[in-house]
């Protein structure tokens, strides 16, 4: 990872990795949804309604593994001041917002023809709504840290310590009864049929991809505007 | 001995993680029975839920055991958690999946007698996901016919 901590050397690596990711993912994201609602079979319970799920899962795994980056960028920054790790995390913070917001909605839509509810305040849901507030503080703080130009310290805690609800919301199936169902694919196999399982492992992929084209391209943008700034200075300056 | 800055750093933040990990992990423990989003029958039973308090009872729809009332809104089941079982009330529309043999939570009150009268009933889905032809195969569960199998127990 050091190796990337400098900015030129990043920014050689990630200008043509952008468009690699963005189009492979965007056609991998593509083609599952085409497979997902049009392809595979209904649920014998669910119905047309489990086809939310090849848009729910990834949003669901992006929305908190997007923490998780926030958290080990945050760390990195903490522990050995890389230029690079605060511009990531802010980099992460908004798509991860996003998706973790498309995780609640979509996941509300499903609810209401399965369980016969929009919302209930149970482990999982709650959980996730917590998730996303505190992507929305993480936005702000660190968006105003970045304004008055101090070091971004106080988010880059925030970060690590928000990270404690990522197990939470994994576990809240296990720990406490919940509305929601428990976990369908584990370390001991899948509990979902194959025939409706494939899109949701390229949807998952596809997402993840464009996930990290767009945080290239916001890092990108970052590093730009800073040198921007710079430049403006020393102009004034002279 | 001098200890590096950044090493220091890193003895810092792993000490500090570990405590927000420990005391996350206590706080999570303490909260386990509050944050249950129901009572399961045998649970009920053995906390002494006060009568008339609204509360959410859950569990896994005895087979065989909606009775569908005269008037045509009104039924009555059987919530199990393979132990201990709570006859149920309600009047009204149900969910979809509301069926025999699968996860039920309703929203309601005990009553003197030890029966509940709901006023809310919600469908509980399982993490299995299957097309109808792999479920046909697995388990016939046609939910107007019971075909006297066990019920399922609640994990």
């Amino acid at each position: 990872m050091h190796i990337f901590a400098n900015p030129a050397r990043f920014l050689s690596i990630a200008r043509p990795l952008t468009p690699w990711l963005g189009w492979i993912g965007g056609a991998m994201i593509a083609a599952a949804l085409y497979a997902g609602l049009l392809i595979t079979p209904p649920d014998y319970l669910q119905g047309e309604s489990v086809r939310i799920m090849y848009i729910h899962v990834p949003a669901a795994w992006l929305g908190m593994g997007g923490w998780t980056g926030i958290a080990v960028a945050s760390l990195m920054q903490l522990i050995w001041r890389h230029p690079l790790a605060s511009v990531a995390a802010r980099a992460i913070a908004v798509p991860g917002a996003l998706f973790a917001a498309i995780c609640l909605v979509t996941g509300s839509l499903w609810g209401r023809p399965t369980w016969g509810t929009y919302w209930e305040w149970d482990g999982r849901l709650t959980s996730m709504l917590v998730l996303f507030f505190l992507y929305i503080a993480y936005i702000a703080l660190s968006s105003a840290g970045a304004e008055r130009g101090s070091s971004d310290r106080i988010s880059a805690i925030f970060g690590v310590v928000g990270a404690i609800n990522i197990p939470i919301i994994h576990y809240s199936v296990e720990w406490w009864r919940t509305l929601h169902q428990g976990q369908s694919i584990g370390l001991g196999g899948s509990k979902i049929d194959s025939s409706l399982l494939w899109p949701l492992l390229v949807s998952t992929l596809g997402f993840s991809l464009l996930f990290g084209a767009i945080v290239l391209m916001r890092m990108r943008a970052m590093l730009a505007e800073t040198k921007v700034e710079a430049r403006l200075k020393r102009m004034t300056a002279e | 001995m001098a200890v590096k800055a950044k090493n220091q750093r890193l003895i810092l933040a792993l000490l500090a993680v570990a405590a927000l990990v420990g005391a996350a992990l206590l706080a999570m423990s303490a909260l386990k029975d509050q944050a249950a989003y129901f009572y399961t029958p045998g649970d009920a039973k053995k906390d002494h839920v006060d009568i008339g308090r609204a509360v959410r009872l859950g569990g896994m729809v005895q087979k065989g055991s909606i009775e569908r009332q005269a008037d045509g809104v009104t039924i009555h089941f059987v919530v199990t958690d393979g132990i201990e079982t709570v006859p149920v009330r309600f009047t009204g529309i149900v969910p979809d999946l509301f069926k025999e043999d699968s996860g039920v939570v309703a929203e309601g009150s005990f009553q003197p007698d030890g029966s509940f009268v709901a006023t809310n009933i919600l469908a509980k889905h399982d993490e299995r996901y299957m097309p109808p032809q792999v479920a046909g195969e697995m388990h016939k569960t046609d939910s107007l016919e019971p075909q006297g199998d066990q019920g399922k127990e609640l994990k």
